[in-house]
């Protein structure tokens, strides 16, 4: 292991200049600068109001995950109970089926949509018609711009038996599609993720381009000087080019992996898939703010529980990709 | 396979000055022609697949009821109707829902795109003290959330369920935009303009107004449509925070209409014959298909003319400066 990191030249960020101490002189032509633009502060005040009341008194308000919310006594004046909900949820069994299909299908859809953007955007750059590969470029981006009410619609009706697109084709090489996908647990994260990959892959694309268009093309003359072939070319050329952006989408994919989109999850799920189709973060919408007598102290507790895993696997995740390359999430 | 002669388009493709050299089947490589082949199979099995489905809901839509269910319309719609078009002007939330979506829409994106720059400009300025600790303050918000009960509960004990501002005000500031903005800011417009108007005695909100925001032109059409589409799209927030039916945007309709149309003919299907059901649940299918084209059309009427700046945008997320 040591030899391997010595060996390997990782690109080490700058140091950050050393924490000096200010003196008081330094102090008060700081405060004068401060006070020179504080059109600028001025600007960030309504900003900054907004952001500590819709994003961290709702952070403060997750303290109810501790106590027995009783909404006369309102967040503060609830007693507190502890990890009581934390337990409960443990226990209930629920836990275990919530992150095993939040997982499996975040997971899945992360490396199975993976290699088409990179495979469209081989396609693009070389098509020989450009005419028509721009033509073609424009149409795979249309899907992405569809709702996801409208997505999730689209889905049901394809799948469904009874003449709906996958019926019909089937019928037309004389065969008749009778299962409906929807209605078969098993089947709901696949169903979930080639959907996924079919509205997106024309816009994940874009960014592969890019990294294609911007690989020296010094490289690809000397390459056919030397006969190489498109196939070797791309092989040889191409795929280290994208290799790097390509871990990168894999490492903040890693990071999100809890806030895979349960909207769709939500909209498609039925009684029939609900065994694979239930999420972390439908169960919290439907026991705690969709439910007749919504459950808030225990689906915060569930919330909260999603949100630190998930913050210790962004801040993880971020950390691996400073290291990785040269860009991070900001 | 890039000559010097081409030159990238900010879309990342590569476009051909010379117009000689446009003939990408080089003689000397032998293998060209099979895999240029074999590359536009591929692009048009591509195009099928993306197409394909787009094109079936059209046509289904504009046929009749019986023919769907019955697997006959797969190229060209059959026994043509408007039927399903004109059950969707009879419903009757759907335009209403379409007139408060257009209202969502222009006064969010407003309210964004306000807020967007207010935040994005200070932090684009490197002279700004506490810049990077303010930044933590707003990133952080990306990282960790209190989850959507308690966000359920403030929007709640604000008085903000079920009224227009539920629609418009949360998430006025999307990070990722946010920084592509601040990005621009401190990249795109020449530093020396800041320091020139602070000579002539512009403060700091007149230099952002009449100076630093012209010139931002490109990137805030790029947030502004992005921005759009997301109101438009926007599902969940009604879901959570409107209980009044006058007030659902046009996707919660369409949700109840895509979704729910099915649960309400299964309520009385005791009282229905069998043919009848049949006739009802095609007729349904129909009003779905059509109603999908419906809500689609705006996008699709305008997608053509701004897709690039969405490209632009995706690109200027990607690439700092």
């Amino acid at each position: 292991m040591e030899t391997a990191t010595q060996k390997k030249p990782v690109v080490s960020k700058p140091k950050k200049a050393k924490k000096i101490k200010l003196t008081k002189e330094q102090k008060r032509k700081q405060r004068k600068k401060m006070a020179g633009m504080w059109q600028l502060y001025f600007l960030l005040l309504l900003p900054i109001i907004y952001f500590i009341v819709f994003n961290y008194i709702p952070m403060y308000g997750a303290q109810i995950a501790f106590k027995d919310y009783l909404t006369i006594e309102g967040i503060w004046g609830s007693p507190w109970v502890g990890l009581k909900h934390f337990q409960r949820f443990i226990d209930s069994g629920m836990m275990w089926t919530l992150v095993k299909n939040t997982l499996s299908i975040s997971l899945y859809a992360l490396f199975m949509g993976l290699p088409f953007p990179v495979i469209l955007a081989l396609l693009f750059r070389y098509i020989p018609l450009k005419k028509y590969g721009k033509f073609i470029q424009s149409v795979t981006y249309a899907p992405h711009f569809i709702s996801t009410v409208v997505m999730a619609g689209i889905i049901v009706e394809a799948l469904n038996p009874r003449g709906g697109m996958i019926d019909t084709i089937v019928g037309l090489f004389g065969g008749d599609w009778e299962t409906n996908l929807m209605g078969i647990p098993e089947a709901f994260s696949s169903v979930y993720v080639w959907s996924g990959i079919w509205q997106n892959m024309g816009f994940g694309a874009i960014l592969y381009c890019a990294v294609l268009a911007g690989v020296d093309t010094t490289y690809h003359e000397a390459a056919m000087v030397d006969g190489a072939t498109l196939a070797q070319r791309v092989w040889h050329i191409d795929i280290p080019f994208l290799v790097p952006q390509i871990v990168l989408s894999l490492i903040l994919g890693m990071g999100n992996v809890l806030n895979v989109g349960f909207e769709k999850a939500l909209l498609l799920q039925n009684t029939l898939n609900q065994s694979k189709s239930e999420m972390i973060s439908t169960y919290v919408y439907k026991m705690g703010i969709a439910a007749a007598l919504p459950d808030l102290s225990y689906t915060t507790a569930i919330g909260l529980f999603k949100s630190v895993i998930a913050f210790v696997l962004v801040v993880v995740v971020n950390k691996i990709a400073r290291k990785y390359g040269e860009m991070s999430i900001w | 396979m890039v000559k010097n002669n081409e030159i990238l388009t900010a879309d990342g493709s590569v476009k051909v000055i010379n117009q000689k050299k446009k003939n990408i089947l080089t003689p000397e490589i032998g293998d060209q022609i099979s895999t240029s082949i074999i590359t536009l199979i591929l692009a048009t099995f591509i195009l099928l697949i993306i197409i394909y489905p787009l094109w079936f809901i059209i046509i289904s839509s504009f046929s009749s009821g019986k023919a769907v269910a019955s697997g006959a319309v797969f190229f060209l719609p059959v026994e043509p109707t408007l039927d399903g078009y004109k059950a969707v002007f009879d419903h009757h939330l759907l335009l209403i829902s379409f007139r408060n979506s257009v209202m969502y829409m222009v006064v969010g994106t407003t309210i964004n795109i306000f807020m967007t720059v207010i935040t994005a400009y200070p932090l684009s300025r490197k002279d700004l003290i506490g810049r990077s600790k303010i930044t933590l303050f707003f990133a952080f918000t990306v990282w960790f959330s209190g989850g959507m009960v308690p966000t359920f509960l403030l929007y709640r004990s604000l008085g903000m369920i079920n009224t227009f501002w539920v629609m418009v005000i949360p998430g006025a500031v999307v990070m990722a935009r946010m920084v592509v903005t601040r990005t621009y800011f401190q990249h795109s417009i020449p530093e020396e303009l800041l320091e020139a108007s602070k000579l002539d005695g512009c403060s700091d909100i007149g230099y952002l107004v009449k100076i630093a925001l012209p010139l931002a032109k490109p990137i805030l059409a790029v947030i502004t449509l992005h921005y759009a589409v997301g109101h438009w799209n926007e599902f969940f927030t009604a879901l959570l925070y409107i209980q009044d039916p006058s007030k659902y945007p046009l996707q919660l309709v369409l949700r109840d209409i895509l979704f729910n149309a099915q649960t309400s003919i299964g309520g009385d299907a005791g009282s229905l014959s069998l043919d009848d059901m049949a006739m009802l649940e095609n007729q349904q299918q129909i009003l779905k298909y059509s109603v999908i084209v419906v809500s689609a059309l705006p996008m699709m009427i305008i997608y053509p003319f701004v897709q690039k700046y969405f490209v632009r945008g995706i690109m200027s997320g990607s690439v700092k400066g």
